[in-house]
């Protein structure tokens, strides 16, 4: 079983389905819609604000505001990749034509990564543009220093938050249980976390807070983190690779 | 009593049901049946009154469905049987179908224990089987205890001793006198249970009549006869004595042979005249299905077949027969090919055009993909070396196959 | 060819299959019955390396599924007519299984054309009926062009002349000399397709053997018989030591007697038979009383009572 044919057959399947399409189309024009507001919005308050708060703007950084939106899009793509198969029974099918269920779940999961790489990455430059626009006067450029670092990041960014969701979703097999417990987690409990003084030091420690350091070009004043933008991905990188292993060690496991 | 005047339904430009005329007595198990898409959910769901009809009207007892008073105590109907909420106890499921139509609840175990699903009557209905949501349908459409009952394939997904079941609870609810009208595509089930038939093909009415005047009407009956399995030659001597006195004799696949036109003691009196002696002669009538398969032939929507299969196409294992065309026998050619239709291959022949070269790159020459002579086809078997055992035809013959397919009696089965 | 070794699957406690042993041989279509529960579709997902087994072994061709080098072209199974995804067209359905395979895009369009879904190809699967869904788990079987196939319920919703064209279809496949294992609850049906039977109940092997064999083991046999000279041939058969009941109108029926023994007879007493008909009990009735014991979920026999519960509210 070479494993370039069932690369091409999941990538016929990923593009035969309209989920992918809609799911990564509103990745992006949320994201991009989110980012121009929010810039926007920032533009006009800059005058506002202190001068702690002027030398940490970070206009980068606030071009990306949309992603925390943009990225719920991303891990329903990444859910509904994998736990289709489960939820419509096709997965029966598919490892009837290929056994090996590692060539099986790496080829899938390789297509899927790919393509919400290359709509991360889309999604990431065009929003840097945009923002910037919005910005006007306090717009940050591609070629100021790490500023190309965090738009690449960013497209990394959303394709880690999306891969990581299809190793959730291989341990979970059930879509409604594993959005039940990404969706919350990402857009609740990590902020919660991460606001709450006592908990702060663990809440960096998550995947999207961890991860979203790379976006990040000027470091807040009273910032205490850590890690830096690499080792933030590293981390992110982390909880991937643990996702991907206990997907791969539950599919292996038990029966179809 | 069920009662179809002019009955009409159109979907737009489609016409799915055409002034359909017929009644469904009490007292007996009436079966429907058609082909797909011949309108038969289309009618059951008019009686019922889910659908309205473009023209025309279908009564119960005299009254359309929707002015029926106390409509589910009077009927009762399995149409589909996922239709349940799947997170509801089967039980509960049942009990709000009773609460509706103010039935108590002590008929909801009664009906429950009808049908076998006691045990499971707090079980959640989504964890059930498709056989066991079958029977929680029908128990919902007995738990009116109705005077009509519709059922529309109820042994789906059923194990045989659930088909039995259900065969017996449809005869016993017709004797009891009720209305039993049930669709089903099962012609040896449907023979086993209908006492009448109702048959629609495009829309329209194509039979209404007791089962065993369909049959006759449908079908010829005849004589299967067998003489020693030692003496062939005697076989042939009956045969032809047969076919002298105006019968009509096929062979069968076993060695036995098919008469028709001649009565039983006719054969009996023939066979001792040329002294040839008899280990069977049994009367037989064809199947139901046989008959139906005759009337509807020109109504059939959906058409499968030819298995053009140039790649399914191997010479026969070695030493067998290419067997003979066996008529009544499942084999395809008994029936009469209607006429050449629009986008349809002649009825009921999964086989090639004898004299026309199979189509498809499987090894045939003229197939849109066949790879030119001497190419290796890309799809064949790679034969991974001493690992396929079960091919040890296939692979020496994969190149012999092209010139052997169309003359090779492979596709004539 | 599918050997299975002494293959068990449990459940926790429960025992699915126990210590199954059979082989399905090529060029015949092997029947697969037994009551709902029996075990029957937890055997078939073994057979295709989806289920562990907790014991035993299953090969296909002499080797373990996960061995096998592109699967489809070695066997093909339609195991659940649902197993795809309904957002998917057929035609994808099939490419995506074909792509995986290493099997040329044409033989989706052969496999399409060979079900009659053709003109459905672009439409998407939920919209099918369950009949056209079943086609499409066929084709899905037919793509790799394998040598042994696998069908669950392969009838389920389909209408007569698909009934009519599966049959032939499993019928030629076989005489193809391919292996084509098929389970099914239409009792009928089977009579009229399968050649072998492998039957089991709670898991366990009731039986192996042939259509013939089985339903001649399991069921009272006998042959009718209608002769102008009733008296003679009474008397012969009685000589000849066979049991013969007389039923109404004329007619006899000798009990476990063979016809082609009462056809020698009376040919040479020079007795006229009207009728020589071997009687055999139906598949049905034998599978019944085979497996009587291993039912799961018996339904009461008795009809719905118009009871008197019936009479209290129908008077409200």
């Amino acid at each position: 079983m070479a494993a370039i044919q069932v690369v091409r057959s999941e990538w016929t399947k990923i593009r035969s389905v309209a989920s992918t399409v809609w799911t990564l189309s509103i990745a992006v024009v949320v994201t991009l819609a989110l980012g121009m507001l929010i810039s926007a919005l920032s533009k006009s308050e800059f005058d506002n604000l202190s001068r702690n708060e002027r030398l940490s703007f970070d206009p980068t950084f606030i071009s990306f505001a949309g992603m925390t939106l943009g990225q719920l899009a991303m891990i329903v793509f990444g859910v509904l990749v994998v736990s289709n198969e489960y939820s419509t029974g096709m997965i029966r099918t598919s490892l009837a034509a290929v056994p090996q269920r590692g060539t099986f779940l790496f080829s899938k999961i390789a297509v899927a990564t790919g393509l919400a790489l290359v709509v991360g990455m889309v999604t990431s430059f065009a929003t840097f543009v945009l923002g910037q626009a919005m910005l006007g006067s306090h717009r940050a450029s591609i070629s100021d220093q790490g500023v190309l670092r965090a738009v690449i990041g960013g497209g990394l960014y959303m394709t880690l938050i999306a891969v990581f969701s299809m190793g959730v979703a291989a341990m979970l097999r059930s879509p409604m249980l594993s959005l039940g417990i990404l969706m919350p987690f990402f857009f609740l409990i990590s902020n919660i976390l991460g606001n709450v003084p006592a908990t702060r030091k663990v809440g960096r420690f998550l995947p999207d807070q961890a991860g979203s350091r790379i976006m990040q070009v000027v470091t807040p004043v009273d910032d205490d983190t850590p890690y830096g933008p690499w080792g933030g991905l590293g981390i992110m990188l982390l909880w991937v690779l643990a996702a991907l292993v206990g997907g791969y060690a539950v599919l292996k496991r038990r029966d179809a | 009593m069920i009662e179809a005047v002019g009955l009409t339904k159109r979907y737009g430009d489609k016409t799915a049901v055409y002034n359909l005329s017929f009644q469904v007595r009490p007292g007996a198990v009436t079966g429907f049946l058609g082909p797909n898409g011949s309108g038969k959910s289309t009618t059951m769901r008019m009686i019922l009154g889910l659908d309205n009809p473009t023209a025309g009207q279908v009564t119960i007892g005299g009254y359309p469905y929707r002015k029926l008073p106390n409509a589910p105590r009077q009927v009762g109907a399995l149409l589909d049987a996922k239709a349940v909420h799947g997170g509801r106890h089967a039980r509960n499921h049942l009990l709000s179908l009773a609460q509706l139509s103010g039935i108590p609840a002590r008929r909801v175990d009664e009906v429950l224990g009808v049908v076998g699903l006691q045990d499971v009557a707090k079980k959640r209905s989504k964890g059930f089987s498709l056989g066991m949501g079958q029977r929680l349908g029908i128990a919902a459409a007995l738990l009116g205890d109705p005077q009509v009952l519709l059922f529309d394939e109820p042994v789906n997904g059923l194990d045989p001793e659930g088909i039995l079941w259900v065969r017996n609870l449809m005869k016993s609810l017709a004797a009891e006198g009720r209305t039993v009208f049930v669709s089903s595509h099962l012609m040896s089930e449907m023979a086993l249970t209908a006492d009448h038939l109702i048959v629609i093909g495009r829309g329209q009415l194509l039979s209404d009549m007791s089962v065993k005047d369909f049959i006759s009407a449908n079908s010829a009956d005849f004589a299967r006869v067998r003489t020693p399995d030692t003496e062939p030659q005697l076989r042939e001597k009956l045969s032809s004595a047969l076919t002298g006195a105006g019968g009509h004799v096929l062979p069968e696949q076993d060695g036995a042979l098919r008469v028709t036109g001649l009565p039983l003691p006719r054969i009996s009196d023939i066979a001792h005249d040329t002294d040839v002696r008899l280990w069977e002669l049994s009367p037989h009538q064809a199947s139901l299905e046989e008959a139906y398969m005759r009337m509807t032939q020109g109504a059939v929507d959906y058409r499968s077949t030819i298995d053009q299969k140039a790649g399914l196409m191997e010479p026969l294992p070695p030493g067998a027969q290419p067997p003979m065309p066996v008529p009544g026998q499942g084999q395809p050619g008994w029936y009469a090919p209607p006429p050449p239709q629009q986008g349809g291959q002649p009825f009921a022949m999964p086989q090639g055009q004898p004299g026309l070269p199979p189509a498809g790159p499987y090894g045939a020459p003229a197939g849109p993909g066949a790879a030119p002579a001497g190419q290796p086809n890309p799809y064949a078997q790679p034969a991974p070396q001493g690992a396929a055992p079960a091919r040890p035809t296939a692979a020496p013959a994969q190149p012999s196959a092209p010139a052997a397919a169309p003359t090779k009696s492979e596709d004539a089965r | 060819m599918i050997e299975l070794e002494g293959l068990t699957k449990r459940y926790g406690e429960k025992v699915a299959v126990n210590n199954l042993t059979f082989t399905v041989r090529r060029g015949i279509v092997t029947g697969f019955l037994g009551p709902n529960g029996a075990g029957k579709s937890t055997t078939m997902r073994m057979v295709l390396g989806l289920d562990r087994p907790t014991a035993g072994d299953v090969r296909i061709d002499g080797r373990h599924y996960d061995h096998l080098h592109d699967p489809l072209k070695y066997i093909g199974a339609l195991l659940d007519a649902k197993a795809m995804h309904g957002g998917r067209s057929a035609f994808n359905h099939l490419l995506c299984l074909a792509q995986s395979n290493g099997i040329p895009k044409s033989r989706v369009h052969e496999v399409l054309d060979t079900v009659g879904l053709t003109a459905v190809a672009k439409k998407k699967a939920k919209g099918f009926s369950l009949g056209m869904g079943q086609r499409l788990g066929i084709a899905g079987a037919l793509l790799g062009d394998p040598r042994i196939l696998m069908f669950d319920e392969p009838v389920n919703g389909l209408d007569p002349e698909g009934i009519h064209w599966m049959r032939n279809l499993m019928k030629s496949l076989a005489a193809q000399g391919r292996t084509v294992f098929v389970s099914s609850h239409l009792m009928s049906e089977m009579a009229l397709t399968a050649d072998h039977l492998v039957v089991i109940g709670q898991g366990r092997l009731l039986a192996d053997t042939s259509m013939a064999d089985f339903i001649e083991q399991n069921s009272r046999s006998y042959v009718r018989i209608r002769t102008p000279q009733r008296e003679r041939l009474l008397d012969v058969l009685h000589g000849a030591g066979t049991t013969v009941v007389e039923r109404g109108n004329g007619t006899l029926e000798a009990d476990g007697g063979k016809a082609e023994l009462i056809g020698e007879l009376a040919a040479r007493h020079q007795i006229v038979l009207h009728e020589l008909s071997p009687q055999q009990a139906s598949l049905e009735e034998a599978f019944m009383r085979l497996t009587a014991e291993s039912v799961e979920y018996h339904a009461h026999s008795e009809t719905p009572p118009a009871g008197p519960w019936g009479a209290e509210w129908r008077r409200s």
